[in-house]
């Protein structure tokens, strides 16, 4: 009964959404502040009916209501609850269910407190909205269906891949999803631009805290999805610059590229035609990665299993949504005159920059990901494009970027001059400096890790310098502390997202220093890496809910005093037949010790241990950029948006 | 629709399932220590050339980072080659000539893959390119417009800017 | 990455005094939203390109996913580097106590009466089981298919051909899976077509299938008789 209420929510959602498509649209080209009004209260019906939609599907799944296929395909009894509930979008139904429900949550938003944009311009972002949720509200009914029943229901389900059932992957989708949808906002308020043929400082107000959330989102999906590959998959790779991990990385590098330029859209009036055009591209590459993923065209271990009837459904979608879009754009762009002016070298100038870079990193990415499948279609030949290809070609055009960062964070508005800015730079490049012969010299001239620590403290130290740059730190100490309570929050934001990427530079090129070893001990008998003693105690049997495991203890020392006790296990999932390996990780912040264990073998297992100097700092300063996004966002200028009177929607 | 070992077969469905728009991908080879050379160098160059080669059977994995039967294969084979003493290039050549390109990591340059090792360059230019048309369009504005560039704030940019925070400020107290 | 627009209209500078709102009427004159287009002002080309540029990634995905409908483009599948070119030098050793005669790079080099087979296998293959009924119907055709057995046991192997039959006229065994790799092999079953002359001009990945048979095998065995 359930499952047929959240089938009739779902069928109800489309019907609401198909409404909040296009009776608001009409009304605002009308005029009309009657049909105007209804868009708040169908996008908040939309969302309650899609809720419901979810809800039901959560219960299916919490129970455990084997006659729903989808259960009885991800899930089984034996599964703790909290996976059983994650399970819910752990696969493809499901997934496009929190997806639906998550773009109907930002429909929400809009309507709620989007209460101060003009009601023209809010009837026509709720409006897109509705269309895109139309658009995937019916791909979900036609092929999709969650809720479809089995019978007779099996004994039990067939449970959830293992290596999925894990706290940071429950939550690695949801996050990502706010990311991709968040641009879905973005890409209505640029349609929206496009259809009123006009682009302004408070469009870009309006815009700017969705582009940051959404980018903020993202940031922490994409992270905790790397994040959980280095603990999960026990290889100690973070980016193994899959397809799938391609195609959530490219709407962050147009999402990153529109954050900046929409400053530029806000403060100063110009590059408005770009930046309409990158919002529309960040939810393009978003809904690209949902077509890839779910297609079944990629070669990639992590797809979705493929349905060309899907595939064909999503590319019309995307055909529909994007090609739409575009064509818009080409149309309409033309109005939109820019007003702000500036000369090449300034605030305006560097962001310029940043997106030329920002942008060619990310058509460098999609080429490389699409490459392999163009190249067999039009030239018939096989190849393969890896992480080789990437780190070579991505790091061209990110070493530059990253040089630049601090320069433009501190050039002023409008015109600058170069040489004010190196001086306010001059210690941070020194500091950058020390630590590339620091590092060369203790490293042992390992040159490209070393560059990696450089630009670490090059952007830490800039964004120092920027702060202390905009707080007079050095000219006026003693006033700095009241300016620094002044300062706006959005320019702390700024210099800690900036900040935040240097810290994974330095984690990465930590990890350019990672050791390890490949041992078969018996218990009682150590191994040395890295200057640590790892002693095997010995190997015993385990079990959980719904696994039993071998679990290896093994003592971690140094200089005779105990550091670690680890306990790596290969866990065997009796339902699916699955075995996986558990790695077992010891932090100290500036280290892992990560141990995974493999096959036992004449009274010795196989141990594989890592030694993965400043491996947290990639993760940690991904938190760091994302908590800068929050901070900008919470930032009351960023906030309250521009004011314009309530209510009065514009008279005809 | 390939194939494939009960090996393969046993690993592969459990991955298409995996939802994720991020990684699923098989546990880790944890590997035989007896697989690896003796001396640390030649197993350095050995693991350096594996991470450029693909798991033919896993697909998007190198065979350094793969436990399918075959990647184990070709890591022996990479690791006797170089103790018998063959260059780097050498082994890599043993392995393309057996399974072409596609065992590749590092696409070569052909003409086939031209347009994406050029891709780089190609992006930065055409951005350039078009950043620089854009500036010349905003050379032929006329005179006022590129003196407002070099004029600092003018006051009717001030008085907007003031009312813009007055505004939001007003906002801000008023109890939402 | 050009800010689009009209910029030969572009008003020097906002006017005085207007206000942050966005309502439409506080809109300046300057701007009104059909775009005043002056002479010489083209149309501006460049705004077509992401348009242009998402058509074509349109139809190439529609043809992939055609592609991968009809079966002529396989993400999976990774192409033989052998063809065109003479089998790699190889000598195995036969399958204890099957009475068939050895394999090696000689038995399939020059001078061969008709075009042969050689088809990887193993017991412990379940898509082996399925090919093997196509194998046995082209033995009995005459068709020459010569066989490796691929990281099997001598028994398994035995107790395989007992089973289903034998098409084999020559059978190697690939205990350690060496000259496997030497033919890119990169799964079971594959079957390799090896014209008169020595040269390697088909490679099949997967299960012969009779569809298969009739629409890829049969003709190039006639092309290469």
């Amino acid at each position: 009964m359930i499952p047929e209420l959240g089938h009739f929510a779902l069928a109800l959602a489309c019907v609401l959404a198909l409404a909040q498509g296009a009776v608001p649209l009409l009304g605002a080209q009308r005029r009309d502040p009657r049909l105007i009004a209804l868009g708040p209260p169908l996008a908040a019906g939309q969302l309650v009916a899609v809720a419901a939609a979810f809800a039901a599907l959560l219960w299916s799944f919490a129970v455990n209501d084997t006659t729903v296929l989808g259960v009885v395909q991800n899930s089984h009894s034996a599964k703790p609850l909290l996976y059983k509930l994650t399970g819910t979008w752990g696969n493809h139904e499901g997934s496009m269910v929190l997806w639906v429900l998550i773009l109907a949550l930002c429909g929400g938003a809009v309507a709620g407190f989007g209460r101060d944009l003009p009601g023209a311009l809010q009837a026509r972002v709720l409006a897109v909205l509705g269309l895109v949720g139309v658009g995937f509200l019916l791909f979900i009914l036609a092929t999709s269906n969650p809720f479809a029943r089995v019978w007779p229901p099996p004994a039990d389900g067939q449970g959830l891949n293992p290596v999925l059932q894990d706290p940071g992957l429950a939550l690695h989708p949801p996050l990502l999803y706010l990311g991709y949808v968040g641009y879905a906002v973005t890409f209505a308020f640029a349609v929206a631009a496009l259809i009123e043929g006009r682009v302004d400082a408070a469009w870009g107000r309006w815009v700017r805290p969705w582009a940051l959330a959404a980018w903020a989102f993202l940031t922490l999906g994409i992270a905790l999805g790397s994040w959980w590959a280095y603990y999960e998959l026990g290889w100690g790779g973070y980016w193994f610059w899959d397809p799938v991990e391609n195609a959530s990385l490219l709407p962050w590098l147009a999402g990153t590229a529109l954050l900046h330029s929409a400053i530029v859209v806000e403060k100063r009036e110009a590059l408005k035609v770009w930046t309409v055009l990158l919002a529309l591209l960040a939810f393009a590459l978003s809904l690209l990665g949902t077509f890839l993923v779910r297609s079944g065209v990629l070669n990639s271990v992590h797809a979705f299993a493929s349905d060309p009837t899907r595939g064909v459904f999503i590319l019309a979608l995307l055909a529909l949504y994007v090609g739409g879009a575009f064509a818009l754009f080409a149309w309409r762009a033309p109005a939109m005159a820019p007003t702000g002016v500036f000369a090449p070298l300034s605030r305006e100038g560097a962001l310029v920059l940043n997106n030329l870079f920002l942008c060619s990193i990310c058509a460098v990415v999609l080429v490389g990901t699409l490459y392999p499948m163009f190249a067999d279609l039009v030239l018939g030949v096989k190849i393969s494009v890896g992480p080789p290809f990437f780190n070579a070609a991505t790091l061209p055009l990110a070493a530059p970027l990253i040089l630049a960062m601090p320069l433009g964070a501190l050039l002023p508005w409008k015109r600058a001059r170069l040489w004010p800015v190196l001086q306010r730079l001059w210690w941070a490049a020194l500091a950058a400096a020390a630590a590339l012969l620091l590092a060369l010299a203790l490293a042992g001239e390992r040159v490209w890790p070393a560059l990696g620590f450089a630009a670490a403290v090059w952007l830490v130290a800039g964004a120092a310098a920027d702060l202390a740059d905009r707080i007079a730190l050095f000219r006026r100490p003693a006033a700095a502390w009241a300016r620094a309570r002044g300062l706006p929050r959005a320019a702390w934001g700024g210099a800690l997202a900036h900040a935040g990427l240097g810290v994974t530079c330095a984690g990465i090129a930590g990890m350019g220093l990672a050791t390890d070893a490949l041992v078969a001990l018996k218990p009682g008998e150590s191994a040395r890496l890295a200057g640590y003693e790892w002693r095997l105690e010995g190997v015993r049997d385990a079990a959980g809910p719904n696994w039993t495991a071998r679990r290896a203890t093994v003592t971690v020392a140094r200089d005779g005093a105990a550091v670690a006790v680890l306990e790596p296990e290969r866990r065997f999932f009796p339902v699916g037949r699955e075995t996986t390996t558990e790695a077992a990780i010891h932090t100290n912040g500036l280290r892992d010790l990560y141990v995974v264990l493999g096959e036992e073998r004449d009274g010795a297992a196989v141990l594989r241990l890592h030694h993965n100097p400043l491996a947290p700092w990639i993760w940690l300063g991904a938190a760091v950029m994302a908590l800068g996004g929050g901070l900008s966002l919470s930032d009351r200028r960023v906030r309250v948006a521009a004011p314009a009177p309530k209510g009065a929607p514009a008279p005809a | 629709m390939t194939t494939i070992r009960p090996r393969r077969a046993a690993i592969l469905p459990a991955l298409l399932l995996a939802p994720l728009l991020f990684p699923a991908a098989a546990p880790a080879a944890v590997g035989d220590p007896r697989e690896r050379l003796a001396d640390p160098a030649q197993e350095a160059r050995a693991r350096a050339i594996g991470r450029e080669l693909r798991c033919l059977v896993c697909q998007n994995q190198s065979i350094e980072d793969s436990n399918a039967d075959l990647a184990r294969d070709l890591r022996l084979i990479v690791r006797e080659r170089i103790a018998q003493g063959a260059t780097d290039a050498e082994v890599v050549r043993y392995l393309h000539e057996r399974y072409g390109d596609f065992v590749l990591l590092r696409p070569p340059v052909t003409a086939a893959t031209a347009l994406l090792w050029a891709a780089p360059a190609l992006a930065l230019a055409g951005g350039a390119t078009a950043i620089l048309l854009a500036l010349r369009r905003r050379r032929v504005a006329p005179d006022a417009v590129v003196e407002e560039a070099a004029a600092p704030l003018t006051e009717a940019e001030r008085a907007r800017l003031a009312a813009i925070e007055a505004a939001a400020a007003e906002r801000d107290r008023r109890p939402s | 990455m050009s800010d689009t627009g009209t910029t030969t209209t572009t008003p020097a500078a906002a006017p005085p005094g207007r206000g942050p709102g966005h309502d439409r009427d506080a809109r300046p004159a300057g701007e009104a939203a059909a775009p005043p287009r002056a002479a010489g002002t083209r149309r501006r080309w460049v705004l077509y390109a992401p348009l242009a540029l998402a058509g074509g990634a349109f139809l190439g995905f529609y043809a992939l996913l055609r592609g991968l409908g009809t079966g002529s483009y396989d993400p999976r599948g990774v192409p033989s580097a052998l063809i065109g070119r003479p089998v790699p030098d190889f000598a195995l050793p036969p399958l204890e106590g099957a009475e068939l005669p050895a394999l090696g790079a000689a038995d399939l080099r020059g001078g061969l009466a008709a075009p042969v087979l050689v088809n990887f296998w193993a017991s412990w293959c379940v898509p082996c089981v399925v090919e093997h009924p196509m194998l046995m119907r082209l033995s009995r055709e005459g068709v020459p298919v010569f066989g490796i057995n691929y990281k099997d046991r001598a028994e398994d192997a035995r107790a395989f051909l007992r089973r289903h039959g034998n098409p084999y006229a020559r059978l190697g065994v690939d205990q350690p899976g060496r000259v496997a790799i030497d033919w890119g092999l990169y799964g079971v079953p594959e079957t390799y077509l090896v014209d008169r002359t020595g040269v390697v001009r088909w490679r099949w990945a997967g299960p012969i299938t009779p569809q298969i048979l009739e629409s890829d095998l049969r003709p190039l065995l006639r092309r290469h008789a």
